[in-house]
């Protein structure tokens, strides 16, 4: 059945009510009973909840094959703790497991290996990268893969859609009674948002620290009373690839370039006032656009008054010299920014939930005015992919780049025309994650184009003087330049599907069909 | 191959941007940072052994990517090197508006120059006094020759000074102030406007100190440079603001042009406006600073 953005998708997987996306905001009024976890009333007093090892951990957890377990990607491409469970679980014996993570990154390219063996049978995630993304594009996994934004994951474990039977947190820093903190400790990594869910939902709870510290560890963000188990390991991870020292701006001439059109566009609006609200990336442009916005912000005499995000260097920099209100953080890039939301009472931690999830009462991305997102493809409908590359394969991640997207007043997606000879704007993007009617700008280093449903935005643009084209245009001079590229083969299994922030079926990618020159 | 339109000797020069003319990413399509000129570089930034492979990448950038009206400038090899030569005929066949002749000491170097740029023309039909020159003075011999290497050809449309290697010849270090190039600069903007050509002044290669970047080009402003070489697009702003003319400027050259014709028919040569003496003589500079207001896309007013 087509979709809403005109993408088939098979009817074998409509089933159990799950339907195609029909647009943002479909859901909205429905309502849901919240799914519960099945937990264990441990009412006879128990001093200490730390076992001796994880292997231990899984065993008390009564783990059995078929189970969902799930990890958060609080540490980045410095994370141990997946790999670290994931060889206990293998070593047991255990089998038909899907792993349900908030993202997975080239840290957990072992666990390719355990698709490739039928142990890992399923992935719920947002990235998918390196060999498990590879795995899977070749067709190893033996369910689809689900890739949801950071806000559908939420809502998906809220709703029921994944049950998690034992839910993992790494934790930089517990007490022996499971409170955990995101601060502190030998690997900080400043907050656990993305876990907070998984403690509230999941059957068992099992905390993993490097770092036992005296009771109690306050304010925990992830509470001893959802906490089954808690186990003492040498390292949750690698620091240095937690938090980077600090993010530095780009010094990209075409970077600078962009973000500084960026920045332009932004203050082209009337969004762009006192008390607004703004969302940054980590990635060169969308984050040098933030350096930009501040000489025009002290020119206008404002303030933003909340960035919300991943947070980096920068933009605590913002803070500390004026020019932003708070921050709103739901993870850490840089140390930084573990070290300010450590520290400064301006820096709030929250759950992703409160950031970005769709199904609740409104989260911060609906309050949101800017946002400024990358992309490795826009196409002339203003659909963007951030999962597949050219060549079709898993590499990338949805993240909060739907949830902004819908949310924010003025979205602005930034990518150069052409990468090397792969055009960025073109004819059909290979999968959607981002539907186009929430892409409100895209900046290139070729022009600007504005979504023809936002003509207010066209205006406005029109009244500063700054020139923008048709979206047309720019595929145009993208072709013109490395001229069309022949279509994609595909097998016919669906590998990933690709869920909108509701639920319903945004897109499909299915087994890649290795080229051959013929 | 790209059609580009007939190379002006005059024109807007205020940034002239380096480009690398080895790195295909460079390359491909410097004109979106919006410099007056573009200087691809087949000297300094090209590795030795890499001279002919960014010959061929030159070549072919220049006849299949469109430019706009960004001006395209090559920067050929010395010519004590064994490079120049075929710098010059991949140049012309190119396309290329103009071609850069670097550590240039006499009237002499840009003859040869020249002489290869005619024979190149007549080999590739291109039409005959198309291709401009200018000429980089890095010694303080050509600092002394600036007059007769200005008007050693009709191709000629600019001298620039290469701050590095002077300095070098000199024997001094930079300062912030400048004092060091103070005669030099002053020579070369002596002999570009004896000459009737214009003049660039040098590099600025420290891309973190961006309020000295701006401070120099308010002075070399001051001292009557055209415009800046640059390494960096991040440079280009600063400079292009700094030689906008300001609001009043243009309202007192507006105010001198206009009072000036109303007087003229009247038959008055002298007269007052705002109690300052005006004649004949500050006509032309009125009339320029309209001209550089309109082609920074700043004017708005009819004359």
């Amino acid at each position: 059945m087509k979709n809403f953005v005109g993408r088939e998708i098979p009817d074998e997987l409509l089933v159990n009510g799950k339907e195609v996306f029909q647009g943002i905001n479909y859901r909205d009024g429905q309502y849901f009973k919240k799914a519960s976890p099945k937990v264990r009333i441990y009412e006879k007093p128990v001093e200490s909840k730390v076992v001796g090892s994880i292997r231990e951990a899984i065993l008390k957890c009564n783990m059995r094959d078929g189970m969902t377990v799930s990890f958060h990607h609080h540490f980045r491409d410095g994370d141990y703790v997946v790999n670290m469970v994931m060889k206990e679980i293998v070593d047991l014996g255990l089998k038909d497991i899907t792993i349900a993570a908030s993202s997975l990154g080239s840290a957990h390219d072992p666990v390719a290996e355990f698709i490739k063996m039928g142990i890992v049978t399923g992935i719920q995630t947002s990235g998918i990268r390196g060999k498990v993304g590879e795995a899977v594009s070749k067709g190893y996994l033996k369910t689809p893969a689900i890739i949801r934004s950071h806000g559908g994951r939420v809502r998906a474990i809220e709703e029921g859609d994944v049950h998690i039977d034992v839910a993992f947190i790494g934790a930089p820093t517990s007490d022996e009674y499971g409170n955990a903190r995101g601060k502190g400790g030998k690997n900080d990594c400043g907050v656990l948002s993305y876990s907070m869910v998984d403690a509230k939902y999941a059957d068992k709870v099992v905390i993993i620290t490097d770092t036992l510290v005296p009771f109690p560890n306050f304010p925990p963000s992830i509470e001893a009373i959802d906490v089954d188990y808690v186990v003492v390991v040498d390292e949750i991870g690698d620091a240095s690839k937690i938090a980077s020292k600090a993010t530095r701006f780009t010094n990209d001439p075409r970077d600078l370039f962009m973000a500084e059109i960026c920045a332009k566009v932004i203050a082209a609006t009337p969004y762009f006032k006192d008390g607004f609200s703004f969302q940054t990336g980590a990635g060169g442009p969308s984050l040098a656009v933030s350096r930009f916005l501040e000489p025009l912000m002290q020119k206008w005499g404002i303030k933003m008054r909340w960035a919300i995000g991943g947070i980096t260097a920068p933009i605590v920099e913002l803070m500390e010299k004026g020019s932003v209100d708070m921050i709103i953080d739901a993870q850490d890039f840089d140390m930084r920014a573990v070290e300010s939301v450590n520290t400064n009472p301006n820096h709030y931690e929250i759950s992703t939930s409160q950031y970005a999830n769709p199904a609740n009462k409104g989260a911060f991305v609906n309050k949101l005015d800017f946002v400024v997102l990358a992309a490795l493809e826009v196409d002339t409908d203003f659909n963007v992919n951030v999962i597949t590359g050219s060549d079709g394969i898993l590499r990338g991640a949805p993240g909060g780049h739907p949830d902004a997207a819908a949310g924010a007043k003025c979205c602005i997606v930034v990518t150069p025309l052409i990468r090397g000879r792969i055009a960025s704007i073109c004819e059909r993007v290979v999968t959607v994650t981002t539907p186009g009617q929430c892409i409100d700008v895209v900046v290139t280093d070729h022009g600007i184009a504005v979504n023809p449903l936002r003509k207010d935005i066209m205006a406005w643009l029109d009244d500063a003087g700054m020139p923008h084209v048709s979206i047309n245009e720019l595929k145009e001079k993208a072709y013109s330049i490395v001229r069309k590229p022949e279509k994609l083969q595909w097998e016919d299994k669906v590998v990933a599907i690709i869920e909108a922030r509701d639920g319903t079926i945004l897109d499909v990618v299915r087994q890649i069909k290795p080229y051959s020159f013929e | 191959m790209i059609k580009r339109s007939k190379p002006q000797k005059f024109r807007l020069r205020r940034t002239m941007l380096f480009i690398s003319a080895q790195k295909p990413g460079q390359i491909k399509d410097p004109y979106i940072y919006g410099a007056d000129s573009i200087i691809m570089d087949l000297e300094d930034a090209v590795a030795e052994n890499q001279k002919d492979a960014a010959r061929f990448l030159l070549y072919h950038a220049l006849t299949t990517i469109d430019y706009g009206n960004t001006e395209v400038i090559v920067r050929i090899n010395g010519l004590n090197s064994p490079h120049w030569k075929e710098d010059v005929r991949v140049s012309i066949a190119g396309g290329a508006d103009g071609i850069r002749i670097p550590k240039c000491e006499s009237a002499k170097d840009v003859q040869i120059v020249e002489e290869a740029i005619e024979k190149a023309e007549e080999e590739f039909k291109v039409p005959k006094g198309r291709t401009l020159i200018m000429a980089a003075l890095e010694t303080p011999k050509a600092i002394l020759n600036a007059y007769e290497i200005c008007t050693a050809s009709p191709r000629m449309f600019g001298i620039a000074i290469s701050g590095g290697d002077l300095r070098r010849c000199m024997q001094v270090t930079q300062t912030p102030e400048g004092i060091e190039l103070f005669v030099a600069r002053g020579q070369t903007v002596l002999a570009a406007r004896a000459a009737g050509v214009q003049c660039f002044d040098t590099v600025y290669t420290d891309m973190d100190d961006m309020e000295g970047f701006k401070n120099e080009v308010i002075m070399v402003k001051k001292m009557g440079f055209d415009g800046k070489s640059l390494i960096h697009p991040k440079q280009i702003k600063i400079v292009h603001d700094i030689y906008k003319p300001t609001q009043k400027e243009i309202h007192d050259a507006e105010r001198i042009v206009r009072a000036y014709r109303e007087k003229s028919e009247k038959g008055e040569g002298v007269f007052t406006v705002d109690n300052k003496m005006i004649d004949v003589a500050f006509l032309p500079s009125a009339e320029r600073i309209i001209a550089l207001a309109k082609a920074c896309g700043i004017y708005e007013g009819d004359l």
